[in-house]
C-alpha cells in the first residue's frame, strides 16, 4: 500500500458514521490452523458486498467474526462505530443491529413461524406483544408468506423456512445484514425465491454483506465482490471487472469452475 | 372380509408360528387367569379377625388384614384426630397437580405459583406449628410418607438437576467443576449410603444440641440423588439441541438466560421427557428404601402387620397390595409422560 492511500484508509476509517464494518489486520486461528489471515475489508454504509470462494477458504468464518459467533485473535473489527472484543455488552449491542441469516435456517422449531419473528423483539427490544404481532407479519408479507403465519418451521418448505429465517431478522430492524451461504441448502427451484427476497432488500438502503455462490445475484446486486482463498482476500473489485476481467490466477480457476459447471 | 373373525386371523393365525403362540398363549391363559381370580376374589375372605378365621372362611386371599390395617398403610402413625389434614394435602395436591400438569386446566397460567405455595401449604398443614398441633415427622408413614417424599423429589430434583446441568456446561471453570464433581459423587454412591450418612453422620457435622429432623435430611438426600440422575438426562438433551439453535439465539442479541429460557431449555427438556419421567419412576419406587434407616413406609407397615401373630404368614396379600399401589402411581406417571410428548410433538415436525 503506498503512503497516500494509507492515509486516505485511516483517514476514512476514523469516520465510522461512514462505515458499517471495519475489519483492520484481522487473524483468526483455529488452534495450529491459521484461518483468517491480514483481512482489511471496509464496508461502506448501504454497500452491498458478496463474498466468494473454494470451500474452506475462510468467507464464513469472516462474516461470524462480525457478530462475534467465531471470535478473532488479532486485529480490530469496528461494527457501526462499536469496537468488538471480549465486552459481552458490546457484543449484544453489535448483535442487535447485525441480522444473520444461516444456510441451514437455524428456525425456532418449537415456535410458530409468527413466534420465530416475535421472539426477538419481544425479549430484545422490549416490544409489547401486539405491536411485535403488527410488524411481523408485516415482514412476512414482504417475504411473501404471511398465510403460513401460524405454522411450525417443520411445515414449510426449505426456501419458505429461510424467507421466514430473513424476516426474523428483519424484524429487529438491523442496519447490517449478514447473510452465510443462504442458498447452499435449497433445492433449486427454491433458491429462486429466496434470490428475489434478497434482491428486494438490497433496493432498501440496508448494508448487506453476503457469503454466496450465487453469481447472478453477485451481478445484479453487488457493489463489490471479494474473492477468498486460503484465508485471505486475494482479490476485490466491482462486479463488472471482477467478472469480465479476474486478476488473479486462483480468481480465475475459480471463477471457471463455477460458472462452467 | 371384515368383522372380528377377520381381525382374529391377521392379527392371531396369519401364519404357522401364530397359530401355535396363539394357542399356546390361550392355554397359558387358560391355565392361571381362573386360578388368579379365584385366590384374588372368588375364594378371597374380606372380613375376619385373624389368619385362621381367613383360612376356615376361605381358600384364596385373606384381604382382611388389608381391611384392619388400612389406615394404618394410609397415614402411619398419624395421630388420628389430626389426619383430616393428611386428606387436606392429598385433595389440595390433586387440585394444585391439574393446572400443572394440563394446560387446557383452568388456572394453568399460575402453575408456577400454585407449584411453589403447594409444597408450603402442604408442609405446613403435614408438620404442623402456626396454629395447628404440631406432628413429629416420626408418626409419619405408609403411603403417605412415600407420597411426602417422593412428591418433593419430584419438585424439587428437576429445578435443582437442571442448574447442574447448565453449570455442567459452563464456561465458568469453578461452576462447571463444581456440578460435575457433584454429579460424579452422587451418582458414584449408593442411595442407601447416603440414606445412613443422613440418619447417623450429619449428626457429626452438626453443632452439638441442633437436631435436625431425620425425615427433612433424608427428603435432602432423595432430591439430591435424583437431580444428580436428573442433571445428566438434562445434559444429553441438550446435546442434542444443534449448534445453530445457539447460534441463532445469540446472533439476535439474546442473553445467557432468554436464549436458555425461551429457545434451548424448551427443546432440550422435550427431548428428555422419557428421560425425566424414567428418573421419577426410579426415585419414586427408591422411597422404599427409607425402611432401612427406620422411617415406615408402605413396605415397613407391611413387615410390621406380617409380625402381628394374627396375621402371620400373609406376605403374598400384604406385598400384593403395596405393589399395586406403587404399580398405579408408576403407570399414571409413565402415561402422562407419553401424553406430554404427543401433545409436544405436533410442533416439531422435523
Amino acid at each position: 500500500m503506498t503512503q497516500k492511500s494509507k492515509l486516505k484508509d485511516e483517514k476514512m476509517s476514523s469516520d465510522s458514521a461512514e462505515y458499517s464494518v471495519i475489519m483492520r489486520g484481522v487473524h483468526k486461528w483455529y488452534g495450529q490452523f491459521h484461518a483468517l489471515k491480514n483481512i482489511n475489508l471496509n464496508v461502506r454504509s448501504a454497500e452491498k458486498i458478496v463474498i466468494c470462494g473454494p470451500s474452506g477458504s475462510g468467507k464464513s468464518t469472516l462474516i461470524r467474526c462480525i457478530n462475534r459467533l467465531e471470535e478473532h485473535q488479532k486485529g480490530e473489527i469496528i461494527v457501526d462505530g462499536i469496537e468488538i472484543s471480549r465486552d459481552l455488552k458490546n457484543i449484544e449491542t453489535v448483535r442487535r443491529e447485525v441480522g444473520m441469516v444461516f444456510q441451514h435456517f437455524n428456525l425456532f422449531p418449537h415456535l410458530t413461524v409468527l413466534e420465530n419473528c416475535t421472539l426477538a423483539p419481544i425479549w430484545v427490544r422490549k416490544m409489547p406483544l401486539a405491536e411485535a404481532n403488527e410488524m411481523a407479519m408485516k415482514y412476512l408479507e414482504r417475504v411473501k408468506i404471511p398465510e403460513q403465519a401460524n405454522k411450525y418451521p417443520g411445515q414449510l418448505s426449505g426456501g419458505q423456512q429461510q424467507r421466514v429465517a430473513i424476516a426474523r431478522s428483519l424484524c429487529m430492524k438491523p442496519r447490517i445484514m449478514l447473510f452465510d451461504e443462504p442458498t447452499s441448502a435449497l433445492d433449486p427451484e427454491m433458491i429462486k425465491e429466496v434470490l428475489e427476497v434478497m434482491i428486494q432488500l438490497a433496493g432498501e438502503g440496508i448494508t448487506m454483506i453476503c457469503v454466496t455462490h450465487e453469481m447472478g445475484f453477485a451481478r445484479t446486486v453487488a457493489d463489490r465482490v471479494i474473492f477468498m482463498d486460503g484465508g485471505e482476500i486475494v482479490e476485490h473489485n466491482n462486479p463488472d471487472e471482477f467478472f469480465r476481467n479476474p486478476q488473479h490466477e486462483r480468481t480465475k480457476l475459480f471463477l471457471s469452475q463455477i460458472l462452467n459447471h | 372380509m371384515v368383522g372380528p373373525w377377520a381381525w382374529i386371523r391377521k392379527n392371531f393365525l396369519s401364519n404357522t408360528t401364530n397359530v401355535i403362540i396363539t394357542l399356546l398363549a390361550c392355554w397359558f391363559i387358560i391355565e392361571t387367569v381362573p386360578m388368579l381370580l379365584d385366590w384374588l376374589f372368588f375364594d378371597a375372605a374380606w372380613t375376619a379377625e385373624n389368619r385362621d378365621e381367613c383360612r376356615a372362611k376361605a381358600s384364596g386371599a385373606c384381604w382382611a388384614v388389608i381391611g384392619e390395617r388400612f389406615s394404618l398403610f394410609t397415614y402411619g402413625f398419624y395421630p388420628i384426630a389430626e389426619r383430616w389434614r393428611v386428606n387436606l394435602s392429598f385433595v389440595l395436591m390433586v387440585f394444585a397437580l391439574i393446572p400443572i400438569l394440563f394446560d387446557r386446566a383452568p388456572l394453568h397460567k399460575y402453575a408456577l405459583y400454585i407449584a411453589t405455595a403447594l409444597p408450603l401449604v402442604a408442609g405446613w398443614l403435614l408438620v404442623g406449628g402456626l396454629g395447628l398441633t404440631p406432628v413429629e415427622t416420626d408418626q409419619f408413614g405408609g403411603f403417605m410418607l412415600t407420597l411426602v417424599i417422593g412428591i418433593t423429589g419430584i419438585g424439587f430434583s428437576l429445578p435443582l438437576g437442571l442448574l447442574l446441568a447448565l453449570g455442567r456446561q459452563s464456561n465458568l471453570r469453578i461452576i462447571q467443576i463444581f456440578s460435575i464433581g457433584f454429579i460424579e459423587f452422587i451418582r458414584g454412591v449408593p442411595l442407601i449410603t447416603l440414606l445412613f450418612v443422613a440418619s447417623t453422620m450429619l449428626n457429626y457435622f452438626l453443632p452439638p444440641g441442633i437436631t435436625f429432623d431425620l425425615l427433612f435430611r433424608v427428603l435432602i438426600m432423595v432430591t439430591l440423588f435424583a437431580s444428580a440422575y436428573m442433571a445428566e438426562v438434562i445434559r444429553g438433551g441438550l446435546q442434542a439441541i444443534p449448534k445453530g439453535q445457539f447460534e441463532a439465539a445469540d446472533s439476535m442479541g439474546l442473553h445467557y438466560w432468554s436464549s436458555m429460557r425461551l429457545i434451548i431449555l424448551p427443546q432440550a427438556l422435550k427431548i428428555s421427557i422419557p428421560g425425566i419421567v424414567n428418573t421419577y419412576i426410579s426415585l419414586y419406587k427408591d422411597t422404599t428404601l427409607v425402611i432401612i434407616i427406620g422411617l415406615l413406609d408402605p413396605l415397613g407397615i407391611g413387615r410390621a402387620s406380617l409380625a402381628d401373630t394374627r396375621w402371620t404368614g400373609l406376605s403374598n396379600e400384604v406385598y400384593l397390595f403395596v405393589a399395586i399401589f406403587f404399580f398405579i402411581s408408576c403407570f399414571a406417571m409413565a402415561r402422562y409422560s407419553l401424553y406430554l410428548e404427543n401433545k409436544l410433538k405436533t410442533d416439531y415436525r422435523r
